[in-house]
């Protein structure tokens, strides 16, 4: 990072604490949205202190008791404590959604920036992601997760391979620019190498928009994993995942809404706070855009 | 104008045969061997072998594929595992519900979403626009599903007044009976797609209304009804226009999820009873329909810019 402020690039998109701190000063829900995403963080790293029991243990004497003060969640038609299972839930929709964003990117970026400065690779591989991108996302995470046994790696490969395309799009879209800008071609004049000219003059302009863009991926993985659970294509049964709880309690919902209410109310939650933390940063690092959206 | 259009029209041939060439790579590496669930527990291996060699499930992979798309051009899309019916029987059982809850959603979302965008651009900064903002990050942030149970909550379970779940046909019932068992589904399905369409539309709303053109008019002592709609909305419509074609996948998505909630028997339940029976070749289908979809929707799209800005000429 500081290698690039000292740079005098007229385009430099990187960003710096001083932008964080104005955006966020007028934007107070971004901080609320961090607050929110830190609670649910740290809810899932201390799970095991929080007051809960195994999520897993079945006690089918105490099944679909309306949350209580013995059972605050109430418990779902095995007889498991729904609170236990949200809060270990966390731990999975939370892992999915930033496993995703980190994967995706790094994918994404490495495609892109080749496909960016190499032309006659560019023509290639932007067809198959054209290809890719016409595929209705969770349609594509469906019929890869058809293929393989449900379990939480493969649901973050299927995710993943679903939301690459659209990095990769962003990516070579923002070498195009840069590569036109005078400091790469002093670069490319002086006898820069390629790889250095990437890691070093491209390679740093792309982490603000690609930092908002994370945001938004993790919080489309969540809910994408939450769908494909739902629909008994993602995470294994086994897992309680949010998604999973909502699953199992399909058929129960008119005599126990709580077992949505509660994960719902969790992954809706913390979905909407990485988005209001996304949107910050988004008017952080792009003023232009931010008076628009 | 013609070459533009014959150049898109190639450009989407090649987006097709990039999703058929990742289906059918998603079937051919698909667990288990047909031939074998065809001759069943009493068969040789030489009889396995010949049933191969029958359906040509022995030929190279590219040959496969060209068997494949020929059977597809053809109409052709598979036979179920399951039920043993054309894949494509199948989904023409299904697609009345599923159109008509997609062109409900499509057609209120649209009407609802437009006139929200343009008057928070209108309105920039006040309290109309901030709401508008608010239930746009809120509307991409609440599930699909977790959205559908509360209004079945409210609106069904609590307020009787509309129907918990189901579908009634449009050829057998009243017109009444038909969409009330359509408005939740909609209104569920379209929220995330309202929330899009009105976010994009504010912001190529305030692009124009920040141009000269919109002062002069208004400077002419316009009224801002027709500034707005007749200037301003006319000439922010590409992006809102592209926004409604990309935002299909959303709705194919969505419809998977709702149609599960609300039991409508569509070819998103089609999708989810494949899945639990893994039934490859309609998972596959329908992968390949709805992709199909979205592609020419983007065309079309793309295609009506040429009407809507006379200044594109390709």
């Amino acid at each position: 990072m500081t290698a690039v402020t000292t740079l005098p690039a007229p385009v430099s998109t990187s960003p710096t604490l001083r932008q964080f701190k104005e955006a966020f000063r007028r934007h107070p829900t971004a901080i609320v949205g961090g607050i929110v995403l830190l609670l649910m963080i740290l809810l899932a790293l201390l799970a095991p202190w929080l007051g809960t029991v195994d999520p897993q243990a079945v006690t089918p004497i105490k099944r679909l008791k309306q949350p209580s003060a013995e059972f605050w969640f109430g418990t779902d038609m095995l007889g498991r404590d729904v609170y236990s299972r949200v809060v270990y839930g966390a731990r999975v929709s939370l892992s999915i959604g930033i496993a995703v964003a980190f994967f995706s990117i790094l994918v994404g970026l490495s495609i892109g920036l080749v496909t960016g400065y190499l032309r006659w690779l560019d023509a290639v591989v932007m067809r198959v992601m054209d290809g890719l991108m016409s595929i209705p996302p969770v349609l594509l995470a469906i019929s890869l997760m058809a293929l393989t046994r449900a379990s939480i790696e493969n649901v973050i490969i299927a995710i993943t391979l679903a939301e690459v395309p659209r990095v990769v799009r962003l990516v070579r879209s923002l070498v195009l620019t840069l590569r036109e800008q005078p400091y790469v071609e002093a670069a490319v004049a002086a006898g820069t190498s390629l790889p250095r000219i990437l890691v070093r003059h491209i390679l740093p302009n792309t982490t603000a928009p690609l930092l908002v863009q994370g945001t938004y991926i993790c919080a489309s993985a969540m809910i994408t994993e939450a769908i494909l659970s739902f629909i008994g294509a993602g995470t294994p049964p086994n897992i309680p995942s949010w998604g999973n709880i909502m699953a199992e309690a399909r058929s129960l919902f008119q005599i126990a809404g709580y077992l949505i209410f509660f994960p719902g109310v969790c992954l809706s939650l913390t979905v909407l706070a990485v988005n209001l933390l996304g949107d910050g940063m988004r008017d952080a690092l792009d003023p232009r855009l931010a008076r628009r959206m | 104008m013609l070459a533009y259009v014959i150049r898109r029209l190639f450009a989407t041939i090649a987006v097709m045969a990039v999703v058929a060439f990742f289906v059918f790579s998603l079937l051919y590496l698909t667990p288990g061997d047909p031939a074998a669930v065809i001759a069943g527990d009493a068969a040789t291996s030489d009889d396995i072998k010949r049933i191969r060699a029958n359906l040509g499930l022995d030929e190279p992979f590219l040959v496969r594929f060209g068997g494949w798309v020929w059977a597809l051009l053809q109409g052709d899309l598979g036979v179920s595992i399951f039920t043993n019916l054309p894949v494509t029987h199948l989904i023409g059982q299904r697609v009345e519900p599923t159109l008509a809850l997609t062109l409900c959603t499509l057609l209120v979302s649209v009407l609802v979403a437009v006139p929200l965008g343009v008057l928070a651009a209108a309105r920039a900064g006040s309290w109309s626009d901030r709401a508008v903002m608010a239930f746009s990050v809120l509307g991409f942030s609440l599930p699909v599903f977790v959205f559908a149970y509360i209004l079945i909550t409210v609106f069904s379970i609590e307020l009787r007044w509309l129907p918990v779940q189901g579908y009634r046909n449009f050829a057998e019932n009243s017109f009444w009976d038909w969409l009330r068992h359509l408005i939740l589904p909609s209104i569920a399905l379209g929220t995330v797609y309202i929330a899009l369409i009105a976010r994009i539309t504010r912001a190529s709303m305030l692009d124009v209304l920040a141009q000269d053109y919109i002062r002069t008019a208004q400077a002419k002592g316009l009224a801002p009804a027709p500034v707005l709609v007749g200037h301003a909305l006319k000439n922010a419509a590409i992006p809102i226009m592209t926004i409604i074609g990309i935002g299909i996948a959303l709705l194919i998505s969505g419809a998977i999820v709702t149609e599960t909630v609300f039991a409508i028997p569509g070819i998103g339940r089609l999708t989810v009873d494949a899945i639990l029976r893994r039934d490859y070749p309609v998972i596959q289908g329908v992968t390949l329909l709805f992709s199909a979809i979205y592609v020419v929707i983007n065309l079309l799209v793309d295609l009506s810019y040429m009407l809507f800005d006379p200044r594109i000429r390709f």
